[in-house]
């Protein structure tokens, strides 16, 4: 796979430096049978430093789970060597099985059929909290 | 289906709605006695309780229902794996509405989000426990004759005592409340407490790990149990653990009518011996307790059926 050149696929841009390997793993793209080029510490003028994550593949990608972890990162949509669509991300009200409640107390440990819904409750901090126990949401 | 799993869930101006039910209740209980004829509720008890249990089943037997009761997760389908959701879709084939308590946190949500019929959350764990706060709030509305300008103190655990996130948050609502939060460094209230509720809605408070001081100002005091568990160390513990027991000398320098209640059970945070003062309201509490449970139970059937 050459890292400067995709024909048809997704460029995740501008990810606040240290974050692309959490978007990687959120969005599953380790399970995917998918080229897939992971670029960190890149300079950018804009923020000093920006993680890159280039898919080789025309694949859904979940919007929602970019807004969680980085709402500033961009994803650029490229078909046959050129842009097409550019979308800016957004957090989410609501997360719908993407991370898991950590509290050892939460239903959700027990009852593990259960979707593991988390609320936005703090724009300004970005806070998410578990929809069932109030937990904060930890992403590690 | 309207259900109330969280004190959030009920607006204040339902909540004054509650208390006048409440209270005409206490005035007229033959008006009521068989307000909920043909009515069923389903007490799911799935770890131990003594009064809330007996709480919500004199409730119902007060307004003239029946009660279908389970308790211990042991004696329930759930000792066979069966789901919170699969139990609440059940018992909604029989009862008319549901007052749930169960260990784990976010229970009654799930309940709620199953059942067809209205769920009470009777306690999830640490986590809500809303009939509580009303009981609380009929106390302070009974001895103070109001909810405004009143100095409210807390006492003790205030980082893992759900009855006093959920007090500070409904009483919060009212104007001219002032906070004065008295516990230890380690056991402070929650920052998501502090900051969503305190701060933001510009309410003034204190923060101090002086109980004896704290007293003379406040018009109620909210004792809860420091428990041992609770810190890191045992020294720690030795250290503060007399500070917050309530005695009858720390009373001497306090207001003449000061409301003091706990959400019981008590173990030794408050003396025996200030039972007798005519300032303590905790046994009026667990009365409380059953009017607004009554108060509940009527509005949302009344709900429900519309």
């Amino acid at each position: 796979m050459n890292i400067d050149s995709i024909k048809d696929g997704i460029v995740i841009d501008h990810i606040k430096a240290g974050c692309a390997m959490k978007i990687y793993e959120l969005l599953g793209l380790d399970k995917q049978d998918v080229s897939v080029a992971i670029i960190k510490n890149v300079s950018s003028r804009k923020l000093g430093k920006k993680d890159i994550i280039k898919v080789d593949a025309d694949i859904p990608v979940d919007l929602d789970v970019i807004g969680f972890i980085d709402p500033d990162a961009t994803v650029n949509i490229i078909k046959d060597g050129v842009l097409i669509k550019k979308y800016t991300v957004d957090m989410p009200e609501k997360l719908v099985n993407v991370i898991s409640c950590k509290n050892p107390r939460c239903i959700t440990t027990c009852e593990q059929e259960l979707a593991q819904i988390f609320n936005l409750t703090d724009r300004e901090n970005k806070v998410y909290r578990c929809a069932y126990c109030e937990t904060k949401a930890s992403i590690n | 289906m309207r259900s109330v799993i969280d004190i959030r869930d009920l607006s204040t101006e339902e909540i004054d709605s509650l208390i006048s039910v409440a209270l005409d209740i206490i005035d007229n209980p033959d008006k009521y006695a068989e307000a909920c004829k043909r009515k069923k509720l389903a007490t799911l008890f799935f770890e131990p309780s003594t009064r809330t249990r007996l709480s919500f089943e004199a409730a119902m037997y007060e307004l003239g229902g029946n009660v279908l009761s389970v308790t211990g997760a042991g004696t329930s389908s759930a000792a066979k794996g069966e789901s919170v959701a699969d139990t609440a879709k059940t018992v909604s084939c029989y009862a008319d509405i549901i007052a749930m308590r169960h260990p784990k946190e976010g229970a009654a949500l799930v309940a709620a989000n199953n059942a067809s019929i209205p769920v009470i959350n009777a306690g999830d764990g640490g986590h809500n426990h809303p009939t509580q706060t009303l009981a609380d709030l009929l106390t302070i509305h009974r001895e103070k004759g109001r909810f405004s300008d009143l100095t409210v103190g807390f006492c003790g655990d205030l980082k893992f005592g759900r009855t006093v996130h959920s007090l500070i948050n409904a009483i919060t609502r009212y104007p001219g409340i002032k906070l004065v939060l008295i516990s230890p460094e380690e056991l402070k209230v929650p920052g998501y407490v502090k900051n969503d509720v305190i701060i933001r809605n510009n309410i003034p408070y204190e923060e101090t790990n002086d109980l004896l001081s704290a007293i003379p100002k406040l018009d109620v005091l909210y004792m809860t149990r420091v428990q041992r568990e609770r810190f890191f160390n045992e020294e720690d513990y030795l250290r503060l653990k007399d500070s917050y027991i309530l005695e009858p000398s720390k009373l001497t320098n306090a207001k003449k009518d000061l409301c003091i209640m706990h959400p019981l059970p008590r173990v030794n945070e408050i003396s025996v011996s200030v039972d007798d003062d005519p300032r303590a309201c905790y046994f009026k509490q667990v009365l409380n307790g059953k009017y607004m449970r009554m108060a509940l139970i009527l509005k949302l059937l009344e709900e429900a059926e519309k």
